[in-house]
């Protein structure tokens, strides 16, 4: 029994690292409509990005995340101009296929550079033990830096000038215009703000789990899931879905074969998909 | 059979003559492989087309169909020692049944949540396939090996399984165009374009739909009996390879989505392109780059695809390649 509560409570930990994970996605979503297919391939950059700096300048990992994040967000301006821009307003498929091209430039780039082969970032912080159970540092740290990350992006939509312009354009971009907020560069900078969490959210990550170039799709997927369970373009919401689909996997850990995790998860997607048609996501009118 | 006087239909049954003849006749092995490959890519974009280009509606989990079809008709083959013909065909039908039975319920979400849950069933699909142990879970299931010998050896059953596929292509493209003259095409088209005035004129688009949906899956669970057949082995990783899937909907794009001709010119240009890619030592490690970028610029400068710009430039051609 206790075997099971401290399986449940490293998933709550490892969750919210998912729950950060998909607010880069969750907040595109939900600001411009876009599902951004290239998820997955920048989470895994922001994987890499950790694994250079750390490995080639000895760098601190979790200090490492600010010149991820802010490569992340330039990534993320450029994706916008070039491939995300001209097909916003359009029918769904056009944006699913320009940010899935984006994707397979980067995955093939990566490929390219570092093969499929997998890398980890060798770092272990001192951990906390509660009877036979011991919870690693590294698993606390990433949790703690990714409810801290989410909490900052909260703030930064709810009071400063951008976020509140992204949240106007969000809700009515004529109407934003009409008050003077230039809605396309808005825009912009909300998806590099999205990309810059998502490659936040890979080096946290990369801080837990060995990966590789494609680890990336695995986490975009999970980030559907969340998204799904917490309701779109609300960051709170994205982490609390995250921390519930940590504690399911926690909680089915010890019963099940790994293998089966993923069966679990995705019957999960597909039954909430259609449960609730229009429920979780009908205040955006679908 | 008002489809025979149209000369779109002589130059579909030029096409795959053309599969069936050249290969045989210049005993050129190579080709033949060619031309399988084209042939599988061309069934796999022509069945897409019902849904994404007649109907809209995004299926990025359509591997589903060719890797499950694949499934069931190895497993017919190895332990119930079916020939291979009864054994695809049979792979057809239940996953027509499969597909009737489960995809109706998703086809009650739109657009991207569609693609979304299309997404999740294909990984749910390949997640359960890898745990299923009588089709030996991860490690697939293998061929015995005198299954080629009741063909009359490797070589012959080689051709043989060539042949059959160009025939499950004539039949995607006869079905492909025939669904596009139908009262049930036209019903199609205006799900595409607006499903709720659609409904309100008539259209019973529930029905429509799944039946359009079912469609789509019989031929790819034919081909992919056949492509697995021929490979002998058939893995999770390999039977529901999203990658192929996208790369489906990539054909489709670059032809023109919606056109007969658009999606088999697409496959047909797409593994002509991928066989050069794999060739050429500069290019192989960038497949996918070069892919995604062709993909890019279609969508961007080109949302009709190639079929969009002919149609475009010379309008007359809009009546001969359908």
């Amino acid at each position: 029994m206790l075997g099971v509560l401290a399986s449940m409570l490293d998933g709550v930990l490892v969750g919210a690292v998912y729950g950060l994970g998909a607010i880069g996605l969750t907040l595109i979503w939900g600001v411009m409509d876009v599902i951004n297919l290239t998820h997955g391939a920048l989470i895994a950059m922001g994987m890499f990005g950790v694994y250079l700096l750390f490995s080639g300048l000895g760098l601190n990992p979790y200090l490492a995340l600010v010149p991820v994040a802010a490569a992340g967000f330039l990534i993320g301006l450029a994706i916008y101009w070039s491939a995300v821009h001209r097909v916003i307003g359009r029918p769904p498929l056009m944006s699913l296929l320009s940010t899935f091209a984006v994707n397979m430039v980067l995955i093939g780039l990566g490929t390219s550079g570092f093969s499929t082969s997998p890398y980890n970032v060798d770092i272990s912080l001192p951990g906390i033990s509660l009877g036979a159970y011991t919870f690693t540092g590294n698993h606390l740290v990433a949790a703690l830096a990714a409810v801290a990350i989410a909490g900052g992006l909260s703030l930064f939509l709810q009071r400063t000038r951008l976020g509140k312009a992204i949240r106007a354009v969000s809700s009515n971009r004529k109407a934003a215009e009409l008050m003077g907020i230039p809605a396309a560069r808005v825009l912009a900078q909300a998806f590099g703000i999205g990309i810059a969490i998502a490659t936040a959210a890979g080096g946290l990550i990369a801080t837990l789990f060995p990966f590789t170039v494609l680890s990336g799709g695995g986490y975009e997927l999970k980030s559907f899931v969340v998204t799904v369970l917490g309701g779109l373009g609300n960051p709170a919401g994205a982490l609390a879905g995250g921390i519930l689909l940590g504690l399911i996997e926690g909680g089915v850990t010890p019963f099940i074969q790994v293998s089966w995790i993923p069966v679990i998860e995705f019957a999960l997607f597909v039954g909430i998909l259609l449960a609730f048609p229009n429920g979780l996501f009908a205040r955006r009118g679908h | 059979m008002e489809m025979i006087r149209q000369p779109f239909f002589w130059i579909m049954t030029a096409v795959i003559a053309l599969f069936a003849l050249l290969p045989p006749l210049t005993h050129d092995v190579g080709l033949r492989e060619s031309l399988f490959l084209a042939a599988v890519y061309i069934i796999l974009a022509g069945n897409l087309n019902l849904l994404i280009g007649y109907t809209g509606y995004v299926n990025f989990g359509n591997i589903v169909f060719f890797g499950l079809g694949g499934y069931l008709g190895l497993w017919l083959v190895t332990v119930f020692r079916l020939p291979l013909v009864v054994a695809a065909l049979l792979a057809g039908l239940a996953v027509a049944a499969m597909t009737a039975a489960l995809w109706c319920r998703i086809l009650r979400l739109r657009g991207a949540y569609f693609a979304l849950a299309s997404i999740g069933i294909a990984e749910a699909t390949k997640a359960f396939v890898s745990n299923f142990e009588p089709w030996g879970g991860a490690t697939g299931l293998y061929l015995p090996m005198g299954a080629f010998k009741a063909m009359g050896g490797p070589r012959e059953a080689l051709w043989t399984v060539y042949f059959l596929m160009v025939a499950v292509m004539a039949a995607t493209l006869y079905l492909s165009y025939a669904v596009k003259k139908s009262k049930f095409g036209l019903g199609l088209f205006a799900i595409r374009e607006d499903e709720e005035a659609a409904g309100v004129l008539g259209v019973r688009t529930p029905y429509y739909k799944t039946l359009a949906c079912t469609l789509s899956g019989v031929l790819p669970a034919v081909a992919g009996t056949l492509f697995f057949f021929k490979n002998g082995v058939i893995q999770p990783e390999q039977a529901f390879d999203l990658t192929l899937s996208t790369e489906a909907i990539v054909m489709l794009m670059l032809g023109g989505q919606g056109t007969v001709t658009g999606a088999a010119l697409g496959a047909f240009l797409y593994e002509q392109f991928r066989g050069y890619l794999l060739i050429s030592p500069t290019f192989s490690s960038f497949q996918l780059v070069i892919a995604g970028a062709l993909l890019l610029v279609t969508v961007l400068f080109m949302p009709g695809g190639l079929m969009g710009w002919v149609y475009q430039r010379w309008p007359r051609l809009r009546r001969i390649l359908e």
